[in-house]
């Protein structure tokens, strides 16, 4: 026999234990997805008792349930449309009173309830004692005493949603006086209801208009549809308004929720004691410290730069464990494909790419992990505190600053998870432009950009243009922060009203599932685009071809050369001593190290040394003579390379670029490099070196080195690159994500903003640095 | 009757007595739904570096709110 199917949702206040409860419920087998047209996360999962199947929906934490906020018209959408069987609100008992708030507006809603008293371990602690018997009596609900941390009570739990299936339903007969006033004007208005045909009557009539009363804006609009009614109601409503105003002073929503309130109040009176008097309990007194006026900032400075150590820490093994591994099929392809198109998609535009990628998913889960810490231990929540006065200042809230330093605000984060992090913002304003300003942060792939300029350039002030690089991102977050809020994002700041929840133990089980569930839905949604868009990448440096005929003559000139030094070998050098005799000792030469221009010398002295055993020889001229050869072939093999890359796709929009990045000094090279950033910003250094044609196993330099030697480089260009660099444009996972998250509108504004920022300070920049007269090229 | 002054007054660890929510539609509704209502005892637990936001012990609860919020909730202190 198949299992019974029983459909639960699960309602509660933020930090009641909600999602505890759901996953010591529903265990590993959840899914995610989000509400249909919101970025608001709908969790599901199964658990199975007793030969039932029961489905387990958890709804967002709200702490009411008014048409104000998208959570809130999300839970109770689900619970009037969905109808599932049972509602299951997660009730804090150290908490009760407010918590029950929630509970009283799920019965104004007429749906089935069971009250999962949570935490009761913390009441315990707190010197509160709970009648249950009673509660459940007067509120005519199950009420199970439980504690999710523990699991204590999750059996009974899924043992009363059973029971409560399988009983016979009596709606409960509860129903709180809202006070003459209010109670009458229900009356008229639901008389009223039930001539007209446009009222649903899959609705509870009563919460209807109830909530009419309330001046709910989703229940007006249902009102609207039918024009007589909607006057006659309105009459009634603003007599009310009138009534109330004039007798109480007060509006009537002010009065529903005083006499939800008393309802409760004298509820509890009934219901608990309370041994210990309301003290300071341990998480005020932990408070006193970590939010303190003086110590606060400096604590919070200190646990952010630890907690960042340690994921760097943390996730490098992984790390290096996922690139030898793609290293090793790399070489793997090596071996068994031919040389051509099809290798070179398989290395470079598969492995490499979504390498790259897959690469930072041991950093992304410990991010995440560390994000769930902060999270769950009621951290999070201090922080938004501490910083909501200077972040106000920039039209931004609190809860920002998170999304801030995750995205890179120490150095070395990640957009991805700084743009979804956004999340905990309820103002759609305020979260776009967060999400919009967290790509100026130093995210990790801008890291290996910075450290080869900077070691090239400035190595003497390495950690101090480091720093200034920092403090240059967060202000030029927080003042795009601002001049978007003043402008294209205007609006009023959202109210700061918040709770800090109690300091808790975040639960092994819970990081898990959270930082996991999180990670796979960046391996999913990046992992699929990401391959689209490294193949796109590795195409528009592969093709077009160079023509046969331009191949053939860099082949030919490589052929002269090789001639030239082959002829003179045997006249001047004698008997034995061979081109492939040369070529193998300076194999090892290099092998032994040095690969600058400086080496040659050494490389002269190795060479000479692996040959003379031949003795008699004077070696000297035909060393020369071959270093001259490799120096000239390196030039072919360069020009050849450039050849190619300025045929590519990718090298002629960077040909044509130069028209726009001239202004700033930046060549066709440069512009590639740039252009494949777009796709991941550590890619700038490697398209860099490609560019620049650097083979490890030639002679010549580093990608360091060789920007040095290039006259176009000099500390100004390479200072202009930095900054230019930290700005241009959002990688491509991140602007899916704001895609995904916003709208691929506000993608494209992102792409256009951020790109005018950095050619305008760049341009600036340079404009100071020409007049302070400091060649920008030399 | 004792004096009835704004939240933003108060000095941290100061205790009262709600008595007045000035604060119409939305906001009104939100410090009520985060149980500041009239009647319900309040202490200042502290206030942030900048001494804006506050925080407050209501019920079982700690809340954070910003002065020009606070300035809606009047308090009879004790």
């Amino acid at each position: 026999m198949p299992p019974k199917k029983i459909r639960v949702a699960l309602a509660g206040n933020p930090n009641s234990g909600k999602s505890t409860l759901f996953n010591a419920l529903t265990g590993a087998k959840q899914h995610i997805a989000n509400y249909p047209g919101v970025t608001v996360e709908k969790k599901m999962g199964i658990a199975l008792y007793n030969g039932y199947e029961i489905e387990i929906t958890d709804l967002p934490g709200t702490y009411s349930l008014s048409a104000y906020s998208v959570e809130e018209l999300v839970a109770r959408s689900f619970v009037v449309e969905e109808k599932p069987d049972v509602v299951v609100d997660v009730v804090d008992a150290s908490n009760l009173e407010r918590n029950l708030y929630l509970f009283v507006q799920l019965q104004e809603l007429g749906c089935r309830l069971i009250i999962a008293l949570n935490m009761m371990d913390m009441a315990k602690a707190r010197g509160i004692q709970i009648d249950t018997k009673l509660l459940s009596r007067h509120l005519g609900v199950r009420v199970v005493p439980m504690t999710a941390r523990t699991g204590e009570g999750v059996d009974r739990l899924l043992e009363a949603i059973v029971q409560e299936i399988e009983a016979p339903y009596e709606k409960a007969p509860v129903r709180i006086s809202y006070g003459s006033d209010i109670d009458g004007a229900i009356g008229h208005i639901m008389a009223l209801m039930e001539t007209s045909q446009s009222i649903p009557k899959t609705y509870e009539q009563r919460w209807l208009a109830l909530k009419y009363l309330e001046g709910d804006s989703q229940v007006k609009e249902i009102f609207a549809r039918d024009p007589l009614l909607d006057k006659k109601a309105s009459l009634i409503l603003k007599g009310l308004f009138k009534h109330t105003l004039d007798t109480l002073g007060e509006e009537p929503e002010a009065i529903i929720a005083d006499h939800r309130y008393g309802f409760i109040c004298s509820l509890i009176k009934e219901c608990t004691k309370r041994h210990i008097e309301r003290r300071l309990n341990l998480s005020d007194r932990i408070d006193k410290i970590l939010t303190n006026r003086l110590l606060g900032p400096v604590f919070m400075l200190m646990i952010l730069y630890v907690i960042y150590l340690f994921i760097f820490w943390v996730s490098s093994e992984p790390i290096n464990w996922l690139e030898a591994g793609f290293a090793f099929l790399r070489s793997k392809i090596d071996l068994l494909l031919p040389d051509g198109a099809l290798k070179s998609l398989i290395q470079t535009g598969v492995i490499d790419g979504v390498g790259g990628i897959l690469g930072y998913i041991p950093l992304i889960f410990f991010m995440f992990g560390a994000i769930a810490i902060l999270e769950d231990s009621g951290y999070m929540a201090r922080v938004a505190y501490m910083m909501d006065r200077v972040m106000r200042f920039f039209g931004l809230h609190g809860a920002s600053v998170i999304s801030l330093i995750v995205s890179g605000g120490i150095s070395g984060g990640c957009a991805v998870p700084g743009v979804l992090a956004t999340r905990t913002l309820r103002d759609p304003k305020e979260r776009l432009v967060t999400a919009l300003v967290a790509p100026f942060m130093n995210c990790g792939g801008k890291l290996p950009v910075y450290a080869i300029l900077i070691s090239a350039f400035f190595p003497e002030g390495r950690a101090r243009l480091m720093f200034i690089l920092t403090l240059f991102s967060w202000g030029l977050a927080l003042f795009s922060a601002r001049l978007l809020r003043s402008t294209v994002l205007k609006g009023p700041k959202s109210p700061f009203l918040m709770e800090l929840p109690p300091y808790r133990l975040p639960t092994l089980r819970g990081l898990l599932i959270h930082s996991w569930e999180r990670t796979w839905l960046f391996i999913k949604r990046a992992g699929t685009l990401i391959l689209a868009f490294s193949i796109i990448l590795w195409a528009g440096l592969y093709f077009p071809r160079l023509d046969e005929k331009r191949l053939a003559e860099f082949e030919h000139k490589l052929e002269m050369e090789r001639l030239k030094v082959v002829s003179f070998l045997p006249k001047n050098v004698g008997r034995g001593l061979s081109l492939e005799e040369l070529e193998k000792a300076y194999q090892q030469a290099l092998k032994a190290g040095g690969t600058s221009e400086q080496t040659y010398d050494s490389l002269r002295l190795a060479i000479s040394k692996a040959i003379s055993k031949e003795a008699g020889v004077d070696v000297g001229q035909a060393i020369e003579a071959f270093i001259a050869y490799k120096k000239a072939s390196q030039d072919i093999l360069r020009g050849k390379n450039e050849a190619s890359l300025r045929h590519t796709f990718f090298g002629r929009i960077g040909l044509l670029l130069e028209g726009i990045t001239g202004y700033l000094g930046f060549d066709y090279k440069l512009n590639v490099a740039l252009l494949s950033g777009a796709f991941a910003k550590e890619l700038v250094v490697s398209t860099l070196g490609t560019a620049y044609s650097i083979e490890s196993s030639q002679v010549g330099g580093s990608l360091e080195e060789r920007l040095k030697a290039d006259p176009r480089w000099g500390p100004g260009l390479a200072l202009i690159v930095l900054i230019f660099v930290l700005i241009y444009i959002p990688c491509i996972p991140t602007l899916l994500t704001i895609g995904n998250e916003f709208s691929y509108k506000w993608t494209m504004v992102s792409v256009i903003f951020n790109l005018s920022v950095a050619f305008s300070i760049a341009f600036i920049l340079r404009f100071l640095l020409g007049f302070l007269s400091i060649s920008p090229w030399g | 009757m004792g004096r009835l002054i704004p939240i933003r007054q108060m000095q941290v660890e100061q205790e009262g007595v709600v008595r007045k929510i000035t604060a119409k539609a939305e906001m009104g509704r939100r410090l009520r739904e985060m149980g500041i209502i009239p009647g319900v005892r309040i202490t200042v637990q502290g206030r942030a570096p900048l001494k804006d936001p506050v925080a407050i012990k209501v019920m079982d609860s700690v809340l954070t709110l910003r002065n020009n919020e606070a300035d809606y909730v009047l308090v009879e202190v004790d």
